[in-house]
């Protein structure tokens, strides 16, 4: 057969030498190699101490925005579970009734939004089908958990904190603080 | 009938024989596929529609064998006779191309774009229509003509933003009930589809106007807000209906057992198909609004969609669901830890069936324990 490259070997079955057999030689050389990486540069972080920061097109975990006046901007389109390629996102409209102006941006919104992190592939498809701009993917890993029923992000763990209301909550959510 | 004179008319370079008397849409038509000029106007079941909309344009290049003389101007299709050794360009005219998308742009100019709220979004021709042959962007500088919705009686809502004025529904009532209560008020940029102060619509028929409607301006208060029309998924339904004139063959628009919206069956046109008694299959009110349950319909199976269609998305066709590997495999024995969605998950609750409202749904109707 030929040969895929010109690195292949045949393997040597020659009887070995006695500096050979007691491989002290080859522990050796193996330490060598051990020793040399101590002076190298690390490659890994400490991680929960220590954090890379990310790239800008990163995608994690999805927020829920809000518009300037703190009223939420997802009307329930539905574009962005028709977007989802896990099918993890479902949603429940309902009809904005007089009263609720401050709370909802247009006259029908998301009654119920949640999203199935454990279908989720981050793949940011929800992001860029919205057209209110209401979904986003943030900077925040997905937490582990032991069981599975901590995965169902409901719309209080998705909304970010209104702007009006909460604008401390919102700056340390941001990084600002 | 059968000494009727057949005309020789050539849509596209296909040519095709019709009966004297065929608009050029109906004979495209009849070839079907991309050939058939769009409609927003004209409805074939409704007497006298068409003519106002102007996306059916076509270049007619050659008027006849007698007069090959090209017409001078686009004519409306819906509207225009066929001549025997007509010649008409459709697609294949890049002036009827232009003069469409200079009407989609006329029709969009006062339409408010609110799609993602709307309710015929997935099935409005008009969105059809602006994709196919709609420009991005538009020169429109002004403030857009805005009116406040309209309840025309408790079950139909009609957006008047949204309205094209295809005439359509005015005829159904016309041509439909017994008497009809609305109609355009006003003129030119003023006009609005509107009832003498605010009448209601009682008509039997009267739900008929939401299926015409090309756009999203009537729709269905008992569906509005309920759900995305591409999530449900429409199964063909029938039921002996006491109202002698409807004819009980409906679509019902489903979700797992609940029954969110009632339509009449359509044809790939958008137009209601025609019944099993050949007559047009419009169905009355009762059907339409108060059948909300599965136990009210007799089954007949899934509605073919078109595969292009965002309705087909989801659907999975001729999928045959795998056993429950787990008791075969544990000789028997069930799962010990089964995870039920409803404790986990806030979306469709067993004790809220947001089908059987008659309204759209309020926030009062979640915080409900």
């Amino acid at each position: 057969m030929q040969a895929l490259t010109n690195r292949a070997k045949s393997v040597d079955r020659k009887p070995m030498t006695f500096l050979e057999s007691i491989y002290l030689w080859n522990i050796f050389k193996g330490m060598l190699i051990t020793f040399r990486h101590i002076f190298k540069k690390q490659p890994t972080i400490h991680y929960p101490e220590q954090k890379r920061p990310f790239s800008p097109v990163f995608r994690g975990l999805h927020v829920l925005n809000r518009d300037e006046e703190g009223r939420e901007r997802c009307t329930a389109c539905g574009l962005c579970a028709v977007a989802c390629p896990a099918e993890a996102i479902t949603m429940e409209a309902a009809e904005r009734v007089p009263g609720e102006e401050n709370l909802y941006r247009e006259e029908k919104y998301a009654a119920r939004y949640e999203i199935n992190m454990l279908r989720c592939i981050f793949c940011g498809l929800c992001e860029e089908a919205c057209p209110k701009d209401a979904i986003y993917l943030s900077e925040t890993f997905a937490p582990a958990n032991f069981t599975r029923t901590g995965f169902i992000y409901g719309k209080t763990d998705l909304l970010i904190p209104n702007p009006k209301t909460e604008a401390a909550d919102l700056a340390k959510a941001k990084g600002e603080l | 009938m059968s000494e009727q004179p057949l005309f020789k008319v050539t849509i596209d370079n296909i040519t095709i024989e019709v009966p004297a008397g065929t608009t050029i849409l109906q004979a495209a038509r009849k070839i079907g596929g991309e050939v058939a000029p769009p409609a927003m106007c004209y409805y074939s079941k409704l007497q006298g529609s068409g003519g106002k909309c102007r996306t059916c344009l076509v270049e007619v290049s050659k008027g006849s064998e007698k007069d090959p003389r090209p017409m001078p101007k686009l004519v409306a299709s819906c509207r225009t006779t066929v001549m025997d050794g007509m010649e008409v360009k459709n697609i294949t005219s890049p002036k009827v191309q232009d003069a469409r998308a200079g009407v989609v742009e006329f029709l969009l100019l006062n339409h408010p774009l609110d799609c993602p709220i709307c309710d015929q979004a997935g099935e409005c021709h008009l969105q059809d229509l602006s994709y196919e042959h709609g420009k991005e962007g538009t020169r429109f500088e002004f403030q857009k003509r805005t009116f406040h919705k309209v309840d025309l009686g408790d079950k139909i809502q009609l957006h008047m933003t949204r309205c094209i004025l295809c005439y359509r529904c005015v005829f159904t009532a016309d041509q439909l009930t017994k008497e009809r209560e609305h109609g355009v008020l006003d003129r030119g940029d003023h006009a609005q589809i509107a009832t003498f102060i605010q009448k209601n619509l009682q008509n039997d028929f009267i739900g008929n106007v939401i299926d015409v409607c090309p756009v999203g301006a009537l729709t269905d208060k008992t569906f509005r807000f309920k759900n995305r029309v591409w999530f449900t998924k429409p199964v063909d339904a029938h039921r002996n209906c006491s109202n002698p004139d409807c004819c009980g063959e409906v679509q019902l628009w489903m979700r797992g057992d609940e029954v969110f919206r009632v339509t009449a069956r359509k044809d790939e046109w958008g137009e209601i198909k025609e019944a099993s008694n050949g007559k047009t299959g419009w169905i009355c009110n009762e059907c339409r609004f108060e059948k909300k349950d599965v136990k009210d319909w007799v089954i007949e199976g899934p509605t073919k969609v078109n595969r292009h269609s965002v309705i087909s998305q989801g659907h999975y066709v001729g999928v045959t669901k795998p056993n429950e590997t787990f008791s075969a495999v544990m000789k028997g024995r069930d799962p010990k830890l089964l995870m039920d969605i409803h404790s986990v998950s806030e979306v469709n609750k067993p004790n809220i069936e947001l089908s059987l409202l008659d309204r759209p749904a309020h926030s009062t109707d979640f915080n409900q324990s």
